[in-house]
């Protein structure tokens, strides 16, 4: 497979072609402190591209610790340490060089609870790409907001009252509405957390259906309490313990054969 | 693949659970009775005996009915993983085997009525006997392996499934050489000879069993896995 000479110089297709066929992500060895207490240990794990990847466990495993330092949510809590290297491609994540604002447009989030801008529907979609410079002009970034409400699935919905607030719409919506917004800065990656705990069963066949079509685009990295979600979602899962990643591997083979004990115990429902 | 089993948090759902894995004894223990008692009828054309047979039939059946039942309404509302869902998927399917497996136990009973007026010679019976002796302690030991979650007793068991074969060609052999010996055993021996079909299709169950067990404990397939051995 290797057949570069050490003088052959990598076209910029070619490099390219490298950067695809590293993971989305990566986690190397990732130590994540609060202030003297340690919330991650030694944490190894591959965001695969236009994948849906699951990250479960107990509460107070480290998942969402994990999810967090991904796209640097962690920076902004005080005495919080991440150690270890968590590439995006083939950049580092916790580069001096890095902007983290362009880094979490690039790896996006969604949050439990739907957090709409107290603004028009328009205005929460168009909020990201307009201070990221992702359109010229007025008609790009109409264009851009109509084809992130389309892809998030609200369109039908919104289209008749894009200058309304969003916090007007229900909690499905709001979540979709967020999603919408997310995905408009056209991110490599979209980070989910618990995205459909406040929403009834309906509304969140509706997310999970949207998380299943945004694959094809997008990498999704998906926290879960649910593990009945984790098992529809996924296509790989990564169960937590008390800060340690027990295993990881096809969602298919986690909820049926999983090789750790403490992964059957868990979700299984058993005491550990 | 773990393998110790603590109890479920929800103490409702592992009592569900342990009531299917107890079911699936019981119905193994009701499928076990009926195999020796039609070979019994066989062997001493007992009339009251076959009727029992053909009742304890009617159990079987029911017993697979409630079966499915359970493990149905397990995935229904428990949503079973990892090794509960295996319990769960297989013991599904060993009902199956062993409702079959007690058709095979009525037929046997019924044949040995037809026979009844023929007044075999005991010689004729002798490895029949023994065939019936081999299969049932098959399907003791693969229903052993199964409620003991044993995957190597799950394989010996599977092993030991050709020596049923080879026992059921012998005995065709045997059966064909009294025919040719003499006319008037045709249809006797042919009637044997569909008895030990019978035998046979009862061992095919019994490894299904087996290899039901060996998933249940290791969540992988024996008979892929023989395959692959046998590629490499």
């Amino acid at each position: 497979m290797n057949n570069m000479s050490p003088t052959h110089e990598m076209t910029k297709q070619e490099m390219t072609n490298a950067a695809d066929s590293l993971p989305a992500m990566r986690g190397e060895k990732v130590n994540v402190f609060y202030g003297a207490k340690q919330a991650l240990f030694g944490v190894d794990l591959d965001i695969g591209r236009h994948q849906v990847t699951s990250l479960i466990g107990p509460s107070g495993c480290g998942k969402s610790t994990f999810l967090r330092s991904l796209n640097r949510m962690n920076d902004t809590i005080d005495g919080c340490r991440v150690e270890g290297k968590i590439w995006l491609g083939a950049q580092d994540v916790y580069d001096r060089s890095i902007d983290v604002v362009e880094l979490r447009a690039r790896v996006g989030m969604v949050f439990q609870k739907p957090n709409p801008f107290p603004k028009s529907i328009y205005e929460n979609v168009a909020y990201g790409p307009r201070i990221h410079g992702l359109a010229r002009n007025k008609a790009d970034l109409d264009e851009l907001v109509v084809s992130s409400i389309r892809r998030a699935g609200l369109w039908n919905e919104v289209k008749d009252r894009l200058t309304e607030p969003g916090t007007g719409l229900s909690g499905g919506q709001q979540q979709r509405l967020c999603i919408a917004r997310a995905i408009a800065t056209q991110p490599d990656v979209l980070l989910m957390d618990e995205p459909c705990s406040a929403l009834d069963p309906i509304a969140t066949a509706v997310i999970e259906e949207l998380i299943d079509e945004l694959r094809e685009k997008f990498t999704i990295v998906i926290v879960t309490h649910s593990m009945q979600q984790a098992a529809r979602v996924s296509q790989k899962t990564a169960f937590f313990h008390l800060g340690k990643l027990i295993e990881e591997g096809r969602t298919e083979d986690i909820f049926t054969n999983p090789k750790h004990q403490q992964t059957q115990d868990y979700i299984t429902g058993r005491i550990g | 693949m773990p393998t110790n089993l603590s109890e479920h948090i929800v103490s409702s759902y592992e009592d569900e659970l342990t009531a299917l894995q107890s079911a699936i004894s019981e119905m193994g223990g009701m499928v076990e009775q009926a195999i020796t008692d039609s070979v019994m009828v066989l062997l001493r054309l007992d009339h009251a005996q076959a009727a029992e047979v053909r009742q304890a039939d009617k159990r079987i059946d029911e017993m697979q009915q409630q079966i499915n039942d359970m493990a149905v309404s397990i995935i229904a509302r428990r949503q079973p993983m990892a090794a509960d869902l295996r319990m769960v998927v297989t013991s599904i399917q060993v009902a199956n085997d062993l409702e079959r497996t007690g058709d095979m136990a009525k037929q046997l009973a019924k044949r040995a009525l037809q026979i009844e007026s023929l007044g075999l010679a005991p010689k004729f019976y002798n490895g029949v006997k023994h065939m019936a002796d081999l299969v049932a302690r098959q399907l003791k030991a693969a229903l052993d392996a199964y409620a003991a979650r044993n995957a190597q007793a799950a394989v010996e068991v599977c092993n030991h499934d050709d020596e049923v074969d080879a026992m059921h060609t012998s005995l065709f052999r045997e059966l064909l050489t009294y025919m040719m010996e003499d006319p008037r055993n045709i249809t006797q021996c042919t009637h044997l000879l569909f008895c030990t079909k019978s035998l046979e299709r009862v061992g095919d169950h019994a490894t299904n069993i087996a290899e039901a067990a060996y998933y249940l404990e290791t969540g992988r397939h024996l008979a892929a896995e023989d395959q692959q051995r046998k590629n490499n």
